[in-house]
């Protein structure tokens, strides 16, 4: 039988393979995807809630992360491929005119 | 049965997704990405969330994945795969993330027992099913959301074509 803990245990595994790619990687577009992957780390955590309560809203807010992933996909993607025009690696520490 | 399937899921999910963070080249790091969101999927299934499932599959490894391939194919990334991968903050972010999965560890650990599993309120080729209650919860009770979700859909369609447009007439 699977239990709710196995479900939030996947969650955080997950969750925290993304946070350690977004903040160890260079390469700005593995960190766009490791920031999906965290994203789709919260729905497994909502749709484990959702089954043990026998209710539609930890689905339904699964849904609405699915729309933001998709907005913060087009807009980050847009923005990397501006920012690729006057460089050539995608490099966060590069990126670095605003920083103190 | 149930459980072997989970942990079959739970270790493609894990397995491919850390090979997605230590990868250098980009297309192999989007292709497994795809490879983890089907484990996903397979993980909805059994958690009984069977539009969830193929919502992940359609927009998810169909959409998503696609606009980043199209536009890794936009941009040179052969330079970067020969350069240095990791940041310098490297060992903090080692750091960071098993102090989080510790916190996660004890959470749960002492988090005592949830209340019993009632059983799904839908069933496979039960009516309603699971689309059907998703879709009678997300237009009634959920519509204000829904709308401001599709504003915010409009918002970063526009705020994409600015962005990527190369100059902007006045």
């Amino acid at each position: 039988m699977v239990s709710l803990t196995h479900y939030l245990a996947l969650g955080a595994i997950v969750f925290v393979i993304g946070a350690a790619g977004v903040l160890m990687r260079r390469n700005a577009i593995i960190i766009l995807m490791s920031i999906e992957l965290m994203l789709n780390s919260v729905n497994i955590t909502l749709v484990g809630f959702s089954r043990q309560w026998g209710d539609m809203t930890g689905q339904v807010f699964a849904i609405f992360i699915i729309t933001v992933a998709a907005a913060e996909a087009a807009v980050g993607l847009a923005i990397l491929v501006s920012l690729n025009r006057d460089r050539t690696a995608l490099n966060v520490d590069e990126v670095n005119l605003l920083k103190w | 049965m149930e459980l072997l399937f989970f942990y079959m899921f739970s270790a493609g999910i894990i397995g491919a997704s850390l090979l997605m963070v230590t990868r250098a080249n980009v297309i192999h790091a989007a292709l497994l990405l795809v490879l983890t969101f089907f484990f996903m999927s397979g993980i909805f299934i059994l958690a009984g969330a069977e539009f969830l499932a193929v919502v992940q599959v359609l927009l998810y490894a169909g959409g998503i994945m696609v606009l980043y391939l199209f536009s890794i194919m936009l941009m040179n990334v052969e330079v970067s795969v020969r350069l240095r991968q990791y940041h310098r903050q490297s060992f903090f972010a080692v750091a960071a993330s098993l102090i989080l999965i510790f916190e996660v560890w004890t959470v749960l650990g002492r988090g005592g027992s949830y209340p019993a599993f009632k059983g799904f309120s839908w069933q496979l080729g039960a009516t309603p099913g699971n689309v059907e209650a998703l879709g009678s919860v997300l237009y009634t009770k959920y519509l204000f959301p829904f709308e401001v979700a599709s504003i915010l859909l409009l918002a970063a369609m526009i705020g994409a074509i600015v962005l990527a447009k190369r100059t902007i007439d006045r």
